[in-house]
């Protein structure tokens, strides 16, 4: 009965879970980003991808190039030459060289480090984030984010995805009229198609989500070793238990 | 333990099949705790190979220059040093080379890849000081010698290819790391066969 | 051989005068079930906090500049550190579950009555301990999380009237979270704590050894000396320490009967924990929350702040009063009421299976409030949460009110002469 109450409570427990971390995340629903750490070649593009346009600013200081190489199949040499842009030895962490002082200078902010924003912000929050830029004149880079609203950045993958137009509506809210943004439309001005960006966001979220746990492969498949392992143990064990207590029943 | 009932076949199989496999299962939950012990990426990275310059080495000269945080030298060895080699053979520990000092490919009289530059580790095998470069006046530990190595700890001493003298503490001739020639000036420390 | 070796230490130091007296010849009532693995869990767990913190250790820097980068070195360069930092971080969180299941425990079937009062006591010390050793570790990774928790629960002591403000300034040793707060934390983590929580647990057992074990029937094994007919004594050898003292029944030796059982306990457990550890060690951001891998920054406070799971029952009593000091006593005295349970349960049956029905009653409201507590703890507030908090807060205090009054004229249940299954 007890053991009942207790599993029941466990389960129920377990079913309130997701709430908490959803619920410190934006007012925007979240698109899936679908993406599979254990595609290699999606890994691939998606380093690329960054350190094409966010190594720039963004740092990855506590990961180095030579485990990242080896972590998603690309040879040494290949990553020495193909995507480390200044000269760092392999073995470094992946780094830029603008000074924290100028980059605050310049976007308001430090660009934050990205090593483990997957981790901080989830792999569905950087997928929707990448496809939420559109055109606003306002801003001083002439985008804002419908995600992160008053975005410092800009809109570095405008050169792939163009530069998405807001389609607002006017709906009645808390009786007032207010302009909501229902959907982004893009300008087709982008060197990829729509289907071509959302898989180039989805590379890039991740080889992001890589980053923030390059173990998380690893881990699983130890995982499943020692779980079974231990099943073999607790069968063998749970033997030895009825049989020693023969003497007491 | 007096407890224990009338002697039971299965339960002893179950005893030890239990033990065993719990031993094995102790055994592997100590893997993670001695594989932390080994050198990080980290170290390892420091401990990458490092290149060296060797176009401003003159004859005779001797540069450091640090690999895996060790002092590595890197010596131009003149005709007049490797004349000498050959005349001191005799008070040698291990003049051939036997030990396994050094790769096959430095296993040779020079103990190098090319007869004039010398690579090697200055770490006394004695007890890990590092020895000093004597120029010219090594005839004063060794006769008849004008180059060497002396170790300033226990008054070992090395020739001007890192072969240890008979009577003194070290035992063997001193390390020769692997290395490679990137080209005719470069040399690649730590490693034999060199990346691009 | 190996009896000379044994007689040769056995002239030195009592070694297997210890073993039977404690293990292999220790009288352990023979039907403990499911409730009882905790004891035994939690001392793995112990082990396995104080083995992978010894490991951490020796790659963690504990500076403010050091901290967060050095635990992204464990979990990056260190080979197999992901592992160690994943098992330490997950048994901080294993550790309060067994040491609540094992409070549980004592709750339903009155451990905590005499003659088991101070092994209560002990227990409770060790829950503080062990609460003071959890804030504390919980800083040292330095994220945000780290950092504005430790802030929060820091300033709690600033309620303290007339010296409240210079006792906050004196634990941080600054005028904000810095790294000389890190450093002694760090200390007192590492050192001081485990040591205090050690002694205390090597005390919990010896006064658990004198007592000896309550069970599930709430009936005691030790009876008075000639009162048991030689018939009815167990088959089994017991310690003569106490055997003298008292006759035995329904006892069985600790060694092996319990040691094989509780193995049974610890790979299943083992089974479960390997599993979070492997597959979801942040378990959605309830063992390792997502703001705590970003490093602190003393300028931005996270969007939400929460403590850990574990102390969310007792900061949701705070949040529920709106002022300050009451906050504060009151979540003090949610943990000082529960350290005098031996003294507010009058009652003179332990087990809750021979107990008025009402007490059943009673026990289930207050883990429904514990847990609803928890869960309203680990959540943005929101109005509806705020009454559920000062409801839940009620309720759990009016569980030991009831208690106290319900449990002086009990209708019990009749006791069995004998333990049954």
């Amino acid at each position: 009965m007890m053991k009942k109450l207790i599993i029941g409570l466990f389960a129920l427990s377990v079913n309130l879970l997701p709430n908490v971390v959803m619920a410190a995340s934006a007012s925007v629903p979240l698109m899936e980003a679908n993406n599979d750490i254990s595609d290699q070649p999606s890994l691939q593009r998606g380093a690329k991808l960054f350190m094409n346009y966010c190594l720039g600013c963004h740092q990855m200081q506590y990961q180095r190039y030579e485990r990242t190489f080896r972590d998603i199949g690309i040879p040494t040499e290949v990553g020495q030459e193909q995507l480390i842009f200044d000269g760092s030895k392999v073995g470094s962490h992946i780094k830029n060289a603008i000074a924290k002082e100028d980059a605050a200078k310049w976007f308001g902010a430090a660009p934050p480090d990205l090593t483990n924003v997957a981790r901080v912000r989830g792999s569905d929050w950087i997928y929707t984030y990448l496809k939420s830029f559109y055109k606003d004149e306002s801003r001083p880079f002439g985008v804002n984010n419908t995600l992160f609203p008053s975005v410092g950045m800009p809109h570095v993958l405008q050169e792939l995805q163009g530069l998405p137009t807001a389609i607002t509506e006017e709906v009645e809210e808390h009786g007032q009229t207010v302009t909501k943004i229902v959907r982004l439309e893009t300008d087709g001005t982008g060197e990829l198609s729509v289907d071509e960006y959302d898989q180039a966001a989805r590379d890039l979220t991740n080889f992001l989500e890589y980053v923030g746990e390059p173990t998380r492969l690893e881990s699983e498949a130890l995982g499943i070793k020692v779980i079974g392992f231990l099943i073999i143990l607790f069968i063998l064990a749970f033997m030895l238990k009825k049989e020693y207590w023969r003497d007491v029943h | 333990m007096s407890n224990a009932p009338v002697d039971n076949g299965r339960r002893r199989f179950l005893t030890i099949a239990t033990s065993v496999v719990g031993g094995v299962g102790a055994a592997g939950a100590a893997v993670p705790f001695i594989a932390s012990w080994n050198p990080s990426e980290r170290a390892k990275s420091a401990g990458a190979p490092v290149e060296v310059d060797i176009s401003k080495l003159e004859p005779g000269q001797l540069i450091r220059v640090e690999w895996r945080g060790k002092p590595v030298w890197v010596v131009s060895r003149t005709p007049k040093m490797l004349e000498q080699m050959k005349e001191h053979e005799g008070q040698l520990r291990d003049p051939q080379s036997q030990e396994p000092q050094q790769l096959e490919s430095s296993t040779n009289d020079y103990r190098s890849l090319r007869p004039e530059i010398f690579v090697a580790v200055g770490i006394c095998t004695h007890l890990g000081c590092s020895p000093g470069f004597f120029q010219g006046n090594f005839g004063e530990k060794v006769e008849g010698t004008d180059d060497g190595f002396y170790c300033p700890c226990h008054g070992s001493k090395f020739d001007m290819a890192g072969r240890v003298f008979q009577s003194v503490p070290a035992p063997l001739n001193l390390e020769i790391p692997p290395y490679t020639f990137l080209d005719e000036t470069t040399i690649l420390v730590g490693e034999e066969k060199g990346v691009a | 051989m190996f009896g000379k070796i044994v007689s040769w230490i056995d002239d030195r130091i009592p070694m297997t005068r210890v073993w039977n007296m404690h293990i292999a010849q220790y009288p352990a009532p023979k039907n403990f079930n499911f409730w009882y693995f905790f004891g035994s869990l939690a001392m793995l767990v112990l082990v396995n906090q104080i083995l992978t913190g010894i490991w951490l250790t020796m790659n963690f820097v504990p500076s403010s500049e050091g901290a967060f980068a050095s635990v992204e070195y464990i979990m990056r360069d260190v080979e197999y550190g992901w592992l160690l930092r994943y098992l330490h971080s997950t048994g901080a969180s294993a550790f309060f579950i067994v040491v609540y299941m094992h409070m549980f425990r004592g709750m339903i079937y009155g451990s905590y009555q005499k003659p088991r009062e101070l092994l209560w006591l002990f227990g409770m010390f060790i829950f503080l301990a062990l609460m003071a050793e959890a804030f504390m570790g919980y800083l040292l990774p330095w994220g945000q999380m780290s950092f504005w928790g430790a802030q929060v629960i820091i300033s709690l002591f600033g309620a303290i009237p007339v010296i409240g403000d210079d006792l906050t300034l004196w634990i941080r040793g600054d005028y904000v979270i810095s790294g000389a707060t890190l450093n002694r934390f760090f200390a007192l983590h590492v050192i001081a704590l485990p040591l205090v929580i050690v002694i205390l647990v090597f005390l919990h057992i010896v006064a658990l050894h004198e007592v000896g074990s309550n069970n599930p029937e709430g009936i005691e094994i030790k009876r008075k000396k000639g009162s048991v007919a030689e018939e009815d004594k167990p088959k089994f050898k017991f310690h003569e320490y106490y055997t003298n003292k008292k006759d035995i029944v329904d006892a069985i030796p600790f060694h092996p009967y319990y040691t094989v059982k509780d193995i049974v306990g610890v790979v299943g457990f083992l089974i479960l924990f390997c599993w979070v550890v492997f597959f979801m060690p942040a378990m959605n951001g309830f063992f390792l929350e997502a703001p705590n891998f970003e490093a602190a920054n003393p300028l931005k406070t996270p969007e939400h702040i929460f403590p850990v799971w574990y102390f969310t029952p007792f900061y949701a009593i705070l949040r529920a009063i709106p002022d300050k000091l009451i906050g504060v006593a009151a979540m003090g005295a949610s943990i000082v009421v529960l350290a005098l349970l031996p003294w507010i349960d009058r009652g003179r049956v332990k087990s809750v299976r021979y107990r008025c029905g009402f007490h059943k009653w009673n026990i289930a409201g207050f883990v429904v409030t514990f847990v609803l507590l928890g869960w309203v703890g680990a959540t943005p507030q929101t109005d509806m949460k705020t009454i559920i908090s000062q409801i839940c807060t009620v309720t759990y205090f009016m569980f030991f009110v009831l208690l106290f009054v319900y449990s002086k004229n009990e209708k019990t249940k009749p006791l069995p002469e004998r333990l049954t299954k």
